[in-house]
Protein backbone atom coordinates (compact mmCIF):
# COMPACT_ATOMS: atom_id res chain seq x y z
CA UNK A 1 0.00 0.00 0.00
CA UNK A 2 1.40 3.15 -0.82
CA UNK A 3 1.43 6.09 1.55
CA UNK A 4 -1.05 8.27 1.08
CA UNK A 5 -1.31 12.52 2.26
CA UNK A 6 -4.24 11.99 4.55
CA UNK A 7 -5.10 15.49 3.40
CA UNK A 8 -5.42 13.21 -0.05
CA UNK A 9 -7.46 10.69 1.40
CA UNK A 10 -10.32 9.87 -0.97
CA UNK A 11 -12.61 9.23 1.81
CA UNK A 12 -12.62 9.54 5.57
CA UNK A 13 -12.88 6.26 7.94
CA UNK A 14 -16.01 5.67 9.42
CA UNK A 15 -14.57 5.95 12.90
CA UNK A 16 -12.57 9.24 12.41
CA UNK A 17 -14.60 12.25 10.89
CA UNK A 18 -17.14 10.76 8.61
CA UNK A 19 -19.52 14.03 8.70
CA UNK A 20 -22.64 12.71 9.25
CA UNK A 21 -23.99 12.07 5.47
CA UNK A 22 -27.87 13.61 5.37
CA UNK A 23 -29.82 14.81 2.17
CA UNK A 24 -29.17 18.03 0.94
CA UNK A 25 -32.60 19.54 0.41
CA UNK A 26 -35.23 19.91 -2.35
CA UNK A 27 -35.08 23.19 -2.89
CA UNK A 28 -31.00 23.27 -2.99
CA UNK A 29 -31.32 20.15 -5.49
CA UNK A 30 -33.97 21.35 -7.69
CA UNK A 31 -32.11 24.39 -8.11
CA UNK A 32 -29.33 23.00 -9.13
CA UNK A 33 -30.71 20.49 -11.59
CA UNK A 34 -32.19 23.44 -12.93
CA UNK A 35 -29.32 25.63 -13.36
CA UNK A 36 -27.12 22.77 -14.79
CA UNK A 37 -29.97 22.64 -17.58
CA UNK A 38 -30.09 26.25 -18.00
CA UNK A 39 -26.23 25.54 -18.67
CA UNK A 40 -27.32 23.55 -21.51
CA UNK A 41 -29.54 26.61 -23.20
CA UNK A 42 -26.12 28.43 -23.14
CA UNK A 43 -23.96 25.68 -24.53
CA UNK A 44 -26.43 25.22 -27.44
CA UNK A 45 -28.28 28.56 -27.84
CA UNK A 46 -29.99 26.80 -31.05
CA UNK A 47 -32.08 25.11 -28.20
CA UNK A 48 -33.58 28.55 -27.67
CA UNK A 49 -34.64 28.40 -31.99
CA UNK A 50 -38.51 27.13 -30.34
CA UNK A 51 -39.32 30.53 -28.35
CA UNK A 52 -37.20 33.09 -30.70
CA UNK A 53 -36.52 32.97 -34.45
CA UNK A 54 -40.06 30.60 -34.38
CA UNK A 55 -42.41 32.45 -32.81
CA UNK A 56 -41.02 35.55 -34.67
CA UNK A 57 -41.29 34.48 -37.68
CA UNK A 58 -45.16 32.89 -36.97
CA UNK A 59 -45.54 37.38 -35.95
CA UNK A 60 -44.52 38.46 -39.34
CA UNK A 61 -45.80 35.60 -41.14
CA UNK A 62 -49.41 35.81 -40.26
CA UNK A 63 -48.76 39.89 -39.49
CA UNK A 64 -47.96 40.40 -42.52
CA UNK A 65 -49.28 37.58 -45.05
CA UNK A 66 -52.63 37.24 -43.97
CA UNK A 67 -52.68 40.71 -41.83
CA UNK A 68 -53.77 42.44 -45.21
CA UNK A 69 -56.16 40.09 -45.54
CA UNK A 70 -57.58 39.66 -42.35
CA UNK A 71 -59.67 43.45 -40.78
CA UNK A 72 -59.90 43.64 -37.09
CA UNK A 73 -61.66 45.88 -35.77
CA UNK A 74 -59.11 47.60 -32.99
CA UNK A 75 -56.77 50.94 -32.60
CA UNK A 76 -54.07 49.24 -33.93
CA UNK A 77 -55.41 46.24 -36.09
CA UNK A 78 -54.66 42.26 -36.69
CA UNK A 79 -51.13 42.74 -35.82
CA UNK A 80 -51.62 43.80 -32.48
CA UNK A 81 -54.45 41.61 -32.18
CA UNK A 82 -52.79 38.41 -33.06
CA UNK A 83 -50.01 38.90 -30.55
CA UNK A 84 -52.07 37.48 -27.70
CA UNK A 85 -52.59 34.53 -29.92
CA UNK A 86 -48.75 33.87 -30.65
CA UNK A 87 -47.88 34.04 -27.05
CA UNK A 88 -50.57 31.79 -26.05
CA UNK A 89 -49.15 29.15 -28.72
CA UNK A 90 -45.80 29.58 -27.53
CA UNK A 91 -46.63 28.45 -23.42
CA UNK A 92 -48.84 25.68 -25.10
CA UNK A 93 -45.48 24.42 -26.94
CA UNK A 94 -43.39 24.94 -23.71
CA UNK A 95 -45.33 21.09 -22.79
CA UNK A 96 -42.89 20.50 -25.98
CA UNK A 97 -39.87 21.81 -24.34
CA UNK A 98 -40.19 19.72 -21.39
CA UNK A 99 -41.18 16.73 -23.27
CA UNK A 100 -38.42 16.65 -25.58
CA UNK A 101 -35.87 17.25 -22.64
CA UNK A 102 -37.07 14.35 -20.41
CA UNK A 103 -37.13 11.94 -22.73
CA UNK A 104 -33.66 12.90 -23.91
CA UNK A 105 -32.67 12.91 -19.87
CA UNK A 106 -34.17 9.52 -20.00
CA UNK A 107 -32.53 8.14 -23.05
CA UNK A 108 -29.01 9.35 -21.95
CA UNK A 109 -29.15 7.62 -18.45
CA UNK A 110 -29.36 10.79 -16.92
CA UNK A 111 -32.73 9.92 -14.98
CA UNK A 112 -30.57 6.53 -13.72
CA UNK A 113 -27.55 8.57 -12.78
CA UNK A 114 -30.23 11.13 -10.64
CA UNK A 115 -31.71 7.86 -8.90
CA UNK A 116 -28.17 6.69 -7.42
CA UNK A 117 -27.78 9.52 -5.70
CA UNK A 118 -29.62 10.70 -2.24
CA UNK A 119 -31.96 13.15 -3.70
CA UNK A 120 -35.58 13.67 -3.60
CA UNK A 121 -37.07 11.47 -7.06
CA UNK A 122 -39.30 14.89 -7.57
CA UNK A 123 -36.19 17.23 -7.65
CA UNK A 124 -35.47 15.81 -11.56
CA UNK A 125 -39.09 17.05 -12.74
CA UNK A 126 -39.05 20.41 -10.64
CA UNK A 127 -35.59 21.60 -12.21
CA UNK A 128 -36.74 20.28 -15.44
CA UNK A 129 -39.95 22.23 -14.80
CA UNK A 130 -38.25 25.78 -13.61
CA UNK A 131 -35.83 25.39 -16.38
CA UNK A 132 -38.66 25.34 -18.88
CA UNK A 133 -40.42 27.98 -17.83
CA UNK A 134 -37.63 29.90 -17.86
CA UNK A 135 -37.01 28.81 -21.34
CA UNK A 136 -40.65 29.81 -22.34
CA UNK A 137 -40.48 32.79 -20.46
CA UNK A 138 -37.97 34.58 -22.52
CA UNK A 139 -39.73 33.55 -25.79
CA UNK A 140 -42.76 35.79 -24.15
CA UNK A 141 -39.89 38.90 -23.77
CA UNK A 142 -38.53 38.18 -27.39
CA UNK A 143 -42.44 38.27 -28.64
CA UNK A 144 -43.02 41.59 -26.70
CA UNK A 145 -40.39 43.03 -28.40
CA UNK A 146 -41.21 41.86 -31.36
CA UNK A 147 -44.92 43.59 -31.06
CA UNK A 148 -43.53 46.66 -29.97
CA UNK A 149 -41.61 47.06 -33.31
CA UNK A 150 -44.58 45.92 -35.37
CA UNK A 151 -46.87 48.55 -33.65
CA UNK A 152 -48.62 46.49 -30.63
CA UNK A 153 -49.04 48.30 -27.79
CA UNK A 154 -50.37 47.49 -23.93
CA UNK A 155 -53.50 50.05 -23.40
CA UNK A 156 -54.30 48.73 -19.77
CA UNK A 157 -52.79 49.58 -16.85
CA UNK A 158 -49.97 48.11 -15.14
CA UNK A 159 -51.81 45.35 -13.15
CA UNK A 160 -54.11 43.95 -15.53
CA UNK A 161 -51.03 43.44 -18.24
CA UNK A 162 -48.94 41.86 -15.30
CA UNK A 163 -51.88 39.61 -15.10
CA UNK A 164 -52.52 39.00 -18.70
CA UNK A 165 -48.40 37.74 -18.28
CA UNK A 166 -49.30 35.92 -15.32
CA UNK A 167 -51.75 33.66 -17.05
CA UNK A 168 -49.46 32.64 -19.40
CA UNK A 169 -47.09 31.57 -16.98
CA UNK A 170 -49.69 29.71 -15.64
CA UNK A 171 -50.57 28.50 -18.47
CA UNK A 172 -46.92 27.54 -19.20
CA UNK A 173 -47.17 25.53 -15.83
CA UNK A 174 -50.32 23.56 -16.82
CA UNK A 175 -48.50 22.54 -19.69
CA UNK A 176 -45.49 21.14 -18.23
CA UNK A 177 -47.84 18.68 -16.83
CA UNK A 178 -48.48 17.71 -20.52
CA UNK A 179 -45.01 17.60 -21.27
CA UNK A 180 -43.67 15.36 -18.34
CA UNK A 181 -46.29 12.81 -19.39
CA UNK A 182 -45.57 12.38 -23.13
CA UNK A 183 -41.95 13.11 -22.22
CA UNK A 184 -42.60 9.58 -19.72
CA UNK A 185 -44.44 8.02 -22.73
CA UNK A 186 -42.48 8.14 -25.54
CA UNK A 187 -39.12 6.21 -25.90
CA UNK A 188 -37.41 8.97 -28.11
CA UNK A 189 -36.98 11.81 -29.04
CA UNK A 190 -38.00 11.82 -32.38
CA UNK A 191 -41.67 10.17 -31.26
CA UNK A 192 -41.93 13.42 -28.77
CA UNK A 193 -41.17 15.54 -31.60
CA UNK A 194 -43.47 13.92 -34.08
CA UNK A 195 -46.75 13.32 -31.54
CA UNK A 196 -46.20 16.45 -29.99
CA UNK A 197 -46.28 18.21 -33.41
CA UNK A 198 -49.10 16.61 -34.35
CA UNK A 199 -51.27 17.42 -31.43
CA UNK A 200 -49.86 20.47 -30.17
CA UNK A 201 -50.42 22.29 -33.74
CA UNK A 202 -53.74 22.00 -34.58
CA UNK A 203 -54.80 22.42 -31.22
CA UNK A 204 -53.19 25.84 -31.11
CA UNK A 205 -54.90 26.70 -34.53
CA UNK A 206 -58.19 25.45 -33.90
CA UNK A 207 -58.48 28.37 -31.91
CA UNK A 208 -58.87 32.36 -32.20
CA UNK A 209 -55.40 32.72 -31.70
CA UNK A 210 -54.56 33.47 -35.96
CA UNK A 211 -58.07 34.34 -36.87
CA UNK A 212 -61.48 35.29 -35.60
CA UNK A 213 -63.69 32.48 -35.10
CA UNK A 214 -66.61 34.56 -35.87
CA UNK A 215 -66.64 33.56 -39.61
CA UNK A 216 -66.64 29.55 -38.77
CA UNK A 217 -68.70 27.52 -40.04
CA UNK A 218 -70.83 26.68 -36.77
CA UNK A 219 -69.55 23.59 -35.31
CA UNK A 220 -65.85 24.40 -35.55
CA UNK A 221 -66.68 27.27 -34.27
CA UNK A 222 -68.19 25.94 -31.30
CA UNK A 223 -65.11 23.84 -30.90
CA UNK A 224 -62.34 26.46 -31.67
CA UNK A 225 -64.16 28.89 -28.59
CA UNK A 226 -64.34 25.86 -26.45
CA UNK A 227 -60.72 25.66 -26.77
CA UNK A 228 -58.94 26.31 -23.76
CA UNK A 229 -56.49 28.33 -26.10
CA UNK A 230 -59.13 30.57 -27.14
CA UNK A 231 -60.07 31.43 -23.46
CA UNK A 232 -56.29 31.83 -22.77
CA UNK A 233 -55.91 33.94 -26.02
CA UNK A 234 -59.16 36.10 -25.24
CA UNK A 235 -57.93 36.45 -21.73
CA UNK A 236 -54.83 38.26 -22.94
CA UNK A 237 -55.72 40.29 -25.54
CA UNK A 238 -58.65 41.76 -22.87
CA UNK A 239 -55.88 42.53 -20.17
CA UNK A 240 -54.01 44.20 -22.80
CA UNK A 241 -57.05 45.74 -24.44
CA UNK A 242 -56.16 44.36 -28.26
CA UNK A 243 -59.85 42.86 -27.90
CA UNK A 244 -62.58 43.91 -30.08
CA UNK A 245 -66.02 43.16 -28.59
CA UNK A 246 -67.10 39.50 -28.95
CA UNK A 247 -70.22 38.53 -31.03
CA UNK A 248 -73.59 38.21 -28.40
CA UNK A 249 -73.59 34.48 -28.74
CA UNK A 250 -69.77 33.96 -28.52
CA UNK A 251 -69.32 31.04 -26.23
CA UNK A 252 -69.35 31.08 -22.52
CA UNK A 253 -65.64 30.59 -21.59
CA UNK A 254 -65.11 33.32 -24.16
CA UNK A 255 -67.62 35.86 -22.14
CA UNK A 256 -64.91 35.13 -18.93
CA UNK A 257 -62.05 34.39 -20.49
CA UNK A 258 -59.57 35.39 -17.32
CA UNK A 259 -62.03 33.06 -15.13
CA UNK A 260 -62.30 30.33 -17.49
CA UNK A 261 -58.12 29.86 -18.15
CA UNK A 262 -57.64 29.83 -14.78
CA UNK A 263 -60.55 26.94 -14.54
CA UNK A 264 -58.86 25.51 -16.93
CA UNK A 265 -55.02 25.92 -15.21
CA UNK A 266 -56.41 24.68 -12.15
CA UNK A 267 -58.18 21.78 -14.19
CA UNK A 268 -55.83 20.65 -16.30
CA UNK A 269 -53.17 20.54 -13.93
CA UNK A 270 -55.30 18.58 -11.06
CA UNK A 271 -56.20 16.11 -13.95
CA UNK A 272 -53.05 15.48 -15.85
CA UNK A 273 -50.18 16.08 -13.03
CA UNK A 274 -51.23 13.00 -11.28
CA UNK A 275 -51.07 10.73 -14.56
CA UNK A 276 -47.69 12.46 -15.18
CA UNK A 277 -46.31 11.41 -11.69
CA UNK A 278 -47.47 7.77 -12.41
CA UNK A 279 -46.12 7.34 -15.73
CA UNK A 280 -42.78 8.71 -14.80
CA UNK A 281 -42.55 7.17 -12.10
CA UNK A 282 -43.60 3.27 -13.59
CA UNK A 283 -41.28 4.49 -16.43
CA UNK A 284 -38.58 5.02 -14.18
CA UNK A 285 -39.12 1.88 -11.76
CA UNK A 286 -38.58 -0.24 -14.53
CA UNK B 1 -19.20 -9.49 14.30
CA UNK B 2 -20.76 -6.43 12.76
CA UNK B 3 -23.55 -6.97 10.24
CA UNK B 4 -22.52 -7.61 6.66
CA UNK B 5 -22.58 -4.94 4.18
CA UNK B 6 -24.73 -6.82 2.01
CA UNK B 7 -26.42 -9.41 2.76
CA UNK B 8 -28.76 -11.49 -0.19
CA UNK B 9 -30.76 -14.46 0.41
CA UNK B 10 -32.74 -16.41 -1.89
CA UNK B 11 -33.00 -13.76 -4.49
CA UNK B 12 -35.11 -14.77 -7.60
CA UNK B 13 -35.76 -12.09 -10.65
CA UNK B 14 -36.87 -13.04 -13.82
CA UNK B 15 -37.48 -11.02 -16.86
CA UNK B 16 -40.34 -12.73 -18.73
CA UNK B 17 -39.25 -16.20 -20.02
CA UNK B 18 -35.47 -15.45 -19.20
CA UNK B 19 -34.40 -16.64 -15.27
CA UNK B 20 -31.93 -13.66 -14.23
CA UNK B 21 -30.90 -14.77 -11.07
CA UNK B 22 -32.26 -17.97 -9.75
CA UNK B 23 -31.89 -18.10 -6.20
CA UNK B 24 -28.77 -16.34 -5.45
CA UNK B 25 -27.65 -16.10 -1.71
CA UNK B 26 -24.27 -14.64 -0.98
CA UNK B 27 -22.59 -12.14 1.47
CA UNK B 28 -20.47 -9.10 1.62
CA UNK B 29 -18.18 -8.18 4.39
CA UNK B 30 -17.29 -4.83 5.64
CA UNK B 31 -14.63 -2.89 4.54
CA UNK B 32 -13.42 -5.87 1.73
CA UNK B 33 -13.46 -5.46 -1.81
CA UNK B 34 -15.62 -8.11 -3.11
CA UNK B 35 -15.90 -9.55 -6.74
CA UNK B 36 -19.07 -11.28 -8.39
CA UNK B 37 -17.14 -12.93 -11.25
CA UNK B 38 -19.46 -14.53 -13.75
CA UNK B 39 -19.60 -14.73 -17.94
CA UNK B 40 -22.41 -12.03 -19.56
CA UNK B 41 -25.20 -12.60 -19.04
CA UNK B 42 -25.23 -14.22 -15.49
CA UNK B 43 -27.30 -11.89 -13.43
CA UNK B 44 -24.65 -10.12 -11.93
CA UNK B 45 -25.68 -6.61 -13.26
CA UNK B 46 -29.23 -7.78 -12.30
CA UNK B 47 -28.12 -8.16 -8.76
CA UNK B 48 -25.89 -5.33 -8.46
CA UNK B 49 -29.08 -3.21 -9.27
CA UNK B 50 -31.31 -4.84 -6.74
CA UNK B 51 -28.83 -3.97 -4.01
CA UNK B 52 -28.61 -0.23 -5.57
CA UNK B 53 -32.71 -0.28 -4.94
CA UNK B 54 -33.38 -0.12 -8.57
CA UNK B 55 -35.01 -3.23 -8.86
CA UNK B 56 -37.70 -4.82 -6.31
CA UNK B 57 -36.70 -8.30 -5.25
CA UNK B 58 -39.34 -10.78 -6.99
CA UNK B 59 -38.26 -13.37 -4.26
CA UNK B 60 -35.75 -13.83 -1.28
CA UNK B 61 -35.21 -10.59 0.64
CA UNK B 62 -31.71 -8.20 0.26
CA UNK B 63 -30.48 -6.22 2.87
CA UNK B 64 -27.73 -3.58 1.71
CA UNK B 65 -25.84 -1.96 5.31
CA UNK B 66 -29.07 -3.14 7.12
CA UNK B 67 -31.46 -2.14 4.74
CA UNK B 68 -34.21 -2.79 2.62
CA UNK B 69 -32.99 -1.35 -0.70
CA UNK B 70 -35.78 -0.68 -2.14
CA UNK B 71 -38.41 0.73 1.00
CA UNK B 72 -35.54 2.16 2.71
CA UNK B 73 -34.18 3.70 -0.47
CA UNK B 74 -33.87 7.31 0.97
CA UNK B 75 -31.93 6.33 3.74
CA UNK B 76 -29.50 4.29 1.80
CA UNK B 77 -28.85 6.14 -0.79
CA UNK B 78 -26.65 8.97 1.05
CA UNK B 79 -24.33 5.75 2.42
CA UNK B 80 -23.62 4.55 -1.14
CA UNK B 81 -21.91 5.21 -4.38
CA UNK B 82 -22.88 4.07 -7.25
CA UNK B 83 -21.30 3.24 -10.79
CA UNK B 84 -23.37 2.36 -13.72
CA UNK B 85 -22.00 0.42 -16.43
CA UNK B 86 -22.54 3.19 -19.39
CA UNK B 87 -24.12 6.16 -20.31
CA UNK B 88 -25.43 8.89 -16.72
CA UNK B 89 -23.82 11.79 -18.54
CA UNK B 90 -25.47 14.33 -20.72
CA UNK B 91 -23.08 14.26 -23.95
CA UNK B 92 -22.04 17.91 -24.19
CA UNK B 93 -21.71 18.10 -20.46
CA UNK B 94 -17.38 18.98 -19.65
CA UNK B 95 -16.24 16.50 -17.30
CA UNK B 96 -15.88 18.44 -14.75
CA UNK B 97 -18.63 20.17 -14.61
CA UNK B 98 -20.66 16.54 -14.33
CA UNK B 99 -18.86 15.58 -11.27
CA UNK B 100 -19.32 19.15 -9.81
CA UNK B 101 -23.06 19.22 -10.47
CA UNK B 102 -22.89 15.45 -8.94
CA UNK B 103 -20.84 16.48 -5.80
CA UNK B 104 -23.66 19.54 -5.64
CA UNK B 105 -26.71 16.92 -5.35
CA UNK B 106 -24.56 15.61 -1.79
CA UNK B 107 -24.41 17.27 1.48
CA UNK B 108 -20.44 16.52 2.14
CA UNK B 109 -18.77 15.46 -0.95
CA UNK B 110 -15.20 15.47 -1.35
CA UNK B 111 -12.86 18.00 -2.97
CA UNK B 112 -14.02 17.18 -6.65
CA UNK B 113 -10.51 19.20 -8.31
CA UNK B 114 -8.49 17.08 -5.51
CA UNK B 115 -10.42 13.28 -6.90
CA UNK B 116 -10.13 14.49 -10.47
CA UNK B 117 -7.00 15.32 -10.03
CA UNK B 118 -6.33 11.57 -8.33
CA UNK B 119 -8.06 9.69 -11.25
CA UNK B 120 -5.59 11.44 -13.81
CA UNK B 121 -8.99 13.18 -15.26
CA UNK B 122 -7.70 16.51 -14.64
CA UNK B 123 -6.06 17.16 -18.32
CA UNK B 124 -9.60 16.64 -19.71
CA UNK B 125 -11.78 18.76 -17.40
CA UNK B 126 -12.96 20.80 -19.77
CA UNK B 127 -13.51 17.87 -22.38
CA UNK B 128 -17.01 17.32 -23.09
CA UNK B 129 -18.86 13.90 -21.95
CA UNK B 130 -18.69 12.62 -25.77
CA UNK B 131 -14.92 13.10 -26.49
CA UNK B 132 -13.78 11.48 -23.40
CA UNK B 133 -12.01 7.72 -23.89
CA UNK B 134 -13.99 4.94 -22.76
CA UNK B 135 -11.55 4.78 -20.01
CA UNK B 136 -11.83 8.29 -19.28
CA UNK B 137 -15.89 7.75 -19.00
CA UNK B 138 -15.13 5.04 -16.46
CA UNK B 139 -12.89 6.97 -14.67
CA UNK B 140 -15.43 9.87 -14.55
CA UNK B 141 -18.03 7.43 -13.68
CA UNK B 142 -15.90 6.42 -10.52
CA UNK B 143 -15.70 9.79 -9.77
CA UNK B 144 -19.44 10.34 -9.35
CA UNK B 145 -19.82 7.10 -7.55
CA UNK B 146 -16.74 8.05 -5.20
CA UNK B 147 -17.50 12.28 -4.61
CA UNK B 148 -20.50 11.60 -1.44
CA UNK B 149 -18.10 10.04 0.58
CA UNK B 150 -19.82 6.61 0.81
CA UNK B 151 -19.20 3.76 3.13
CA UNK B 152 -20.39 0.99 0.17
CA UNK B 153 -19.84 1.40 -3.09
CA UNK B 154 -21.19 -0.68 -6.10
CA UNK B 155 -18.70 -0.42 -9.57
CA UNK B 156 -20.26 -2.68 -12.34
CA UNK B 157 -17.17 -3.60 -14.51
CA UNK B 158 -15.18 -0.63 -13.59
CA UNK B 159 -12.34 -0.98 -16.01
CA UNK B 160 -14.32 -2.08 -19.56
CA UNK B 161 -12.83 -0.72 -22.03
CA UNK B 162 -9.56 0.90 -20.17
CA UNK B 163 -5.97 0.71 -21.42
CA UNK B 164 -3.63 -1.47 -19.01
CA UNK B 165 -2.14 1.73 -17.09
CA UNK B 166 -5.59 2.91 -16.56
CA UNK B 167 -6.86 -0.60 -15.14
CA UNK B 168 -3.58 -0.45 -12.88
CA UNK B 169 -4.29 3.28 -11.76
CA UNK B 170 -8.20 2.08 -10.81
CA UNK B 171 -6.94 -0.91 -8.92
CA UNK B 172 -5.06 0.88 -6.93
CA UNK B 173 -7.98 3.36 -6.22
CA UNK B 174 -10.26 0.95 -5.02
CA UNK B 175 -7.66 -0.59 -2.84
CA UNK B 176 -7.03 2.77 -1.66
CA UNK B 177 -10.47 3.60 -0.61
CA UNK B 178 -10.84 -0.28 1.12
CA UNK B 179 -7.86 0.97 3.18
CA UNK B 180 -9.86 3.77 4.22
CA UNK B 181 -12.74 1.55 5.70
CA UNK B 182 -14.87 1.55 2.16
CA UNK B 183 -16.53 -1.75 1.03
CA UNK B 184 -16.47 -2.30 -2.46
CA UNK B 185 -18.56 -4.70 -4.46
CA UNK B 186 -17.56 -5.07 -7.95
CA UNK B 187 -18.60 -7.08 -10.89
CA UNK B 188 -16.45 -8.28 -13.57
CA UNK B 189 -15.85 -10.94 -16.34
CA UNK B 190 -11.85 -10.66 -16.02
CA UNK B 191 -10.51 -13.35 -13.74
CA UNK B 192 -7.09 -11.10 -13.71
CA UNK B 193 -9.13 -8.56 -12.18
CA UNK B 194 -11.01 -10.30 -9.52
CA UNK B 195 -7.83 -12.30 -8.78
CA UNK B 196 -5.80 -9.53 -8.26
CA UNK B 197 -8.45 -6.96 -6.19
CA UNK B 198 -10.98 -8.79 -4.79
CA UNK B 199 -10.25 -10.71 -0.79
CA UNK B 200 -13.78 -12.67 -1.89
CA UNK B 201 -14.76 -13.80 -4.94
CA UNK B 202 -18.57 -14.59 -5.56
CA UNK B 203 -18.78 -16.76 -8.76
CA UNK B 204 -22.40 -16.46 -10.35
CA UNK B 205 -23.70 -18.74 -13.35
CA UNK B 206 -27.01 -18.44 -14.90
CA UNK B 207 -28.37 -16.52 -11.78
CA UNK B 208 -26.97 -18.79 -9.22
CA UNK B 209 -23.72 -19.23 -6.65
CA UNK B 210 -21.09 -21.69 -7.73
CA UNK B 211 -18.56 -20.91 -6.10
CA UNK B 212 -17.35 -18.44 -3.00
CA UNK B 213 -13.85 -17.69 -1.16
CA UNK B 214 -11.21 -15.80 -1.20
CA UNK B 215 -8.75 -15.94 -4.69
CA UNK B 216 -6.25 -18.55 -2.55
CA UNK B 217 -9.29 -20.97 -1.75
CA UNK B 218 -10.94 -20.87 -4.59
CA UNK B 219 -7.20 -21.54 -6.56
CA UNK B 220 -5.88 -23.59 -3.92
CA UNK B 221 -3.06 -21.33 -3.29
CA UNK B 222 -1.60 -22.34 -6.33
CA UNK B 223 -0.63 -25.81 -5.05
CA UNK B 224 -2.74 -27.12 -7.77
CA UNK B 225 -1.86 -27.67 -11.35
CA UNK B 226 -4.25 -27.92 -14.00
CA UNK B 227 -3.61 -30.06 -17.00
CA UNK B 228 -5.33 -29.65 -20.53
CA UNK B 229 -5.82 -32.50 -22.88
CA UNK B 230 -6.44 -32.24 -26.18
CA UNK B 231 -6.15 -35.54 -28.65
CA UNK B 232 -6.52 -35.95 -31.88
CA UNK B 233 -9.66 -38.62 -32.37
CA UNK B 234 -12.54 -38.41 -30.22
CA UNK B 235 -12.02 -40.03 -26.62
CA UNK B 236 -13.10 -43.61 -25.88
CA UNK B 237 -16.40 -44.10 -24.02
CA UNK B 238 -15.81 -44.01 -19.87
CA UNK B 239 -12.55 -42.16 -20.74
CA UNK B 240 -12.89 -39.11 -18.04
CA UNK B 241 -13.91 -41.64 -15.40
CA UNK B 242 -11.28 -44.38 -16.16
CA UNK B 243 -8.52 -41.74 -16.05
CA UNK B 244 -9.86 -40.42 -12.63
CA UNK B 245 -9.25 -43.69 -11.25
CA UNK B 246 -5.75 -43.68 -12.61
CA UNK B 247 -5.36 -40.15 -10.74
CA UNK B 248 -6.58 -41.18 -7.50
CA UNK B 249 -9.08 -38.76 -5.18
CA UNK B 250 -7.10 -35.72 -5.31
CA UNK B 251 -8.03 -35.04 -9.21
CA UNK B 252 -10.68 -33.90 -10.99
CA UNK B 253 -11.49 -34.55 -14.34
CA UNK B 254 -13.64 -32.58 -16.43
CA UNK B 255 -14.63 -33.32 -19.94
CA UNK B 256 -15.04 -30.47 -22.39
CA UNK B 257 -15.90 -31.55 -25.29
CA UNK B 258 -15.35 -35.05 -27.39
CA UNK B 259 -11.00 -34.23 -27.50
CA UNK B 260 -10.50 -32.23 -24.94
CA UNK B 261 -10.22 -32.65 -20.81
CA UNK B 262 -9.51 -30.42 -18.09
CA UNK B 263 -7.67 -32.11 -15.33
CA UNK B 264 -6.48 -29.95 -11.76
CA UNK B 265 -4.60 -31.89 -9.58
CA UNK B 266 -1.55 -31.88 -7.20
CA UNK B 267 1.01 -29.49 -8.55
CA UNK B 268 4.06 -32.46 -8.64
CA UNK B 269 5.34 -34.43 -11.78
CA UNK B 270 2.87 -37.15 -11.08
CA UNK B 271 -0.05 -36.10 -12.05
CA UNK B 272 1.42 -35.06 -15.46
CA UNK B 273 2.96 -38.86 -15.79
CA UNK B 274 -0.52 -40.14 -14.73
CA UNK B 275 -2.09 -38.33 -17.66
CA UNK B 276 0.76 -39.37 -20.38
CA UNK B 277 0.81 -43.24 -19.46
CA UNK B 278 -3.11 -43.40 -19.40
CA UNK B 279 -2.76 -41.98 -22.72
CA UNK B 280 -0.42 -44.47 -23.79
CA UNK B 281 -2.32 -47.35 -22.04
CA UNK B 282 -5.52 -46.09 -24.00
CA UNK B 283 -4.00 -45.98 -27.32
CA UNK B 284 -4.86 -42.04 -27.20
CA UNK B 285 -2.92 -39.75 -29.27
CA UNK B 286 -2.19 -36.12 -27.25
CA UNK B 287 -2.16 -33.02 -29.95
CA UNK B 288 -1.75 -31.31 -27.03
CA UNK B 289 -0.78 -31.23 -23.62
CA UNK B 290 -0.53 -28.26 -21.59
CA UNK B 291 0.51 -27.46 -17.87
CA UNK B 292 -0.25 -24.29 -15.63
CA UNK B 293 -1.17 -23.60 -12.05
CA UNK B 294 -5.06 -23.70 -11.90
CA UNK B 295 -6.41 -20.02 -12.36
CA UNK B 296 -9.63 -18.70 -11.41
CA UNK B 297 -10.85 -19.59 -15.39
CA UNK B 298 -10.00 -23.34 -14.55
CA UNK B 299 -11.58 -23.06 -11.59
CA UNK B 300 -14.93 -21.64 -13.63
CA UNK B 301 -14.64 -24.23 -16.37
CA UNK B 302 -14.32 -27.30 -13.90
CA UNK B 303 -17.62 -25.98 -12.26
CA UNK B 304 -19.42 -25.60 -15.15
CA UNK B 305 -17.39 -27.16 -18.05
CA UNK B 306 -17.79 -23.58 -19.87
CA UNK B 307 -15.31 -20.93 -20.59
CA UNK B 308 -15.47 -17.77 -18.99
CA UNK B 309 -14.86 -15.28 -21.08
CA UNK B 310 -16.21 -14.10 -24.15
Amino acid sequence: MTNIDQGHRLTQRPELERPEIVQTGLLRQSLSITRRNLIHIKRMPEMLMDVTIQPVMFVLLFAFVFGSSISIDTDSGYKAWLLGGIMAQTVAFSSFIVAVGLTADLEKGIVDRMRSLPINPAAVLIGRSISSLMHSSIGLVVMSLTGLLIGWRIHTNVAEAALGYLLLVGWGFAMIWIGILAGSKMRSVEAVNGVMFATMFPITFLANTFAPTDNMPPWLRVVAEWNPISSLTQAVRELWGNDYPLRDDAALPLQHPILATIIWIVVLTAIVAPLAIRTFNKRTAS
Amino acid sequence: MPEPAVLISGLEMQYGAKRAVDGLSMQVDRGSITAVLGPNGAGKTTTLETCEGYRRPQAGTVRVLGLDPHRQRSALLPRIGVMLQAGGAWSGVRAMEMLDHIAALHAHPLDTAMLNDRLGLADCGRTPYRRLSGGQQQRLGLAMALVGRPELVFVDEPTAGMDPQARRTTWELLEEIRADGVTVVLTTHHMDEAERLADQIHIIDRGRLIASGSPTDLTSGGRSATIRLVVTRPFPDGAPESLRSELGHEAEVTQLDDRSMLITGPADGGTLGTVSRWCEMHDVLPESLTLGRATLEDVFLSLTGRELAG
